[in-house]
């Protein structure tokens, strides 16, 4: 659906993206994460054409967003909603006049031309352009008011709500327009942990029930593990892991750990072997370890371990320590079970 | 008194009102081209701003009463003659159109630009965005550097009096200097107080109903 090869831009002699390739699904919900000024918001903008590109091409269904000029970049953008980390909201409107402004910016004329050949055919008194607009707009706008579950705040000046209510709005107005793909900027990071908890169920709740593809770009761990299928981790405008988010997390390469933090930090025994197992989503058998223990009859301790809710799954890694001498056997279980696992030291 | 105040008024308020009218088309037209065409706009025009800018600097650098007298030609030309309410229309605009140009230009400069950005990523179109988005969230703002230049005028027009043009200022200047009827300068300086006052509050109500 988004198909990214190896995009480049820079601004005045500083590279902010260098040779980055992506390329995201359709209906997936696709993480973009790294730290402030790692490129991540930059790039998102370029896939709607706020902000072109040097070299490399982005093509969103089939089209080359660079080469699209005027009207049809403005069509374009009909295709793609937008949300902000700071809502964006027109302070001086309603929420619902908030919401209804896309549907005045693109009006109804087609619809309206048919729907006044059908009238006039059938010989009865067609309603003015305005009012079928108005009518129109009304319906469309209630039916997102209701989807975001603040239908009862549509007379509200948009500066009376809370944090939460806002991005509501916001995602509400970004998909007005029917939109395939939602692109979300920090779209929970002004928001408090419990909110942020909300806008990404209604987010999973979007792309699930309409099919919407959705590309999130955060610097938040947990908007990742609740929602994104696939990730990409952006630091200093280069693509430095890719992947599915659980494999990223619980096998997270240098530059990943380095993103996460210091916190990561295991303090593993110096003596006898460290073993480090992973739980595959398939496979969270809670019982492996003791049935392990039984089923080879050996001793080993449980020395570091970590359990994660990546969206409906529970995954997670544990670092088992045992004598030398039952090495192999313990090496030879878990690979029959199919267990990933890697011996540390 | 009366006979001599109350034309005197009536010139006062359409001179005012005139040269405001024109003053906000023409200042108008020159904010939103001063903000399109800015840096970072949005249809940046480096050549467009530049001459733009320094053509409203160079008007707005004109003490008033010299700027009555240089532009006799343009009143001329466009009103018939150069003395009378009707001239002094011409120079109160010109004055006042470059005034209102900065304060469009602020109150737009002043709309949030991830509003902006916002409307950019659902396809608006710059017009759209002018007239939908920036004017709109500006409006308070906009009423208030309004209020300011009516004030402006007020005062300008009390200037133009001086050439001929009637109104309130020429009262002051005719029978309450040259005449020493102070009484007559006194009441005319109330009015304006009470007129100035009067459009102050109606801003600042305005302002505070819209933000």
């Amino acid at each position: 659906m988004i198909e990214i090869i190896n995009l480049s831009k820079s601004y005045n002699n500083t590279e902010v993206l260098k040779n980055v390739s992506l390329h995201i699904k359709e209906g997936e919900i696709y993480g973009i994460i790294g730290h402030s000024g790692a490129g991540k918001s930059t790039l998102l903008r370029c896939i709607n054409g706020l902000e072109s590109y040097d070299k490399g091409t982005i093509k969103v269904d089939g089209k080359e967003v660079e080469k699209l000029k005027g009207y049809k970049l403005r069509e374009f953008r009909k295709e793609l909603g937008m949300i902000f980390q700071s809502f964006n909201l027109l302070k001086r409107k309603t929420v619902f006049e908030n919401v209804a402004l896309p549907l005045e910016v693109w009006g109804y004329e087609e619809e309206y031309k048919k729907y006044k050949e059908e009238c006039n055919k059938e010989g009865k008194k067609c309603i003015s352009y305005k009012k079928y607009q108005k009518e129109k707009i009304e319906k469309r706008v209630n039916e997102l008011l209701k989807l975001v579950g603040l239908s009862e705040k549509a007379n509200q000046k948009s500066t009376n709500l809370s944090g939460g209510q806002k991005q509501r709005v916001a995602i509400a107005r970004a998909l007005a327009l029917e939109p395939k793909i939602l692109l979300c900027d920090e779209a929970t990071s002004a928001l408090d942990p419990k909110t942020t908890k909300d806008i990404l169920q209604l987010l999973l709740k979007i792309n699930k029930e309409l099919g919407i593809t959705i590309v999130v770009v955060t610097h938040q761990m947990e908007v990742v593990k609740e929602v994104c299928e696939r990730v990409t981790l952006l630091e200093g405008g280069l693509v430095k892991a890719e992947g599915r988010a659980e494999d990223l997390f619980l096998n997270p390469g240098i530059s990943l750990k380095k993103f996460l933090g210091d916190d990561e930090e295991e303090l593993l025994p110096n003596e006898g072997i460290n073993i480090r197992l992973f739980f595959p989503s398939n496979s969270s058998e809670n019982a492996l370890i003791t049935k392990m223990a039984k089923e080879l009859d050996i001793d080993f301790s449980i020395v570091w371990g970590k359990l994660e809710k990546f969206r409906e799954n529970v995954l997670g890694s544990l670092v088992i320590n045992l004598d030398e001498k039952d090495k192999d056997k313990v090496i030879d279980y878990l690979e029959k079970k199919n267990i990933i696992l890697e011996v540390i030291n | 008194m009366t006979e001599i105040l109350l034309p005197a008024i009536y010139d006062t308020i359409v001179m005012v009102f005139f040269s405001t009218l024109f003053a906000v088309i023409i200042g108008s037209i020159l904010g939103i081209i001063l903000v399109l065409t800015s840096p970072k706009g949005l249809k940046e025009n480096r050549t467009v701003y530049q001459i733009l800018d320094a053509i409203i600097n160079i008007l707005r650098s004109f003490p008033f009463i010299i700027l009555i007298v240089v532009i006799i030609p343009l009143t001329r030309t466009i009103v018939g003659r150069s003395t009378g309410t009707a001239a002094a229309i011409v120079p109160l605009t010109i004055a006042a159109a470059p005034f209102v140009a900065r304060i469009i230009e602020a109150s737009l400069k002043e709309v949030d630009e991830g509003v902006i950005e916002a409307a950019k990523s659902f396809g608006a179109s710059n017009t759209q965005i002018v007239f939908k988005v920036m004017i709109k969230e500006a409006v308070p703002s906009i009423i208030s550097g309004l209020t300011l230049t009516v004030i402006n005028i007020i005062g300008y027009s009390a200037m133009a009096g001086s050439v001929g043009a009637g109104g309130l200022g020429d009262v002051a200047i005719r029978y309450g200097y040259q005449r020493y009827e102070t009484d007559i300068m006194i009441v005319t300086v109330i009015l304006l107080i009470i007129i100035v006052q009067g459009l102050q509050s109606l801003g600042n109500n305005l302002y505070k109903k819209l933000s």
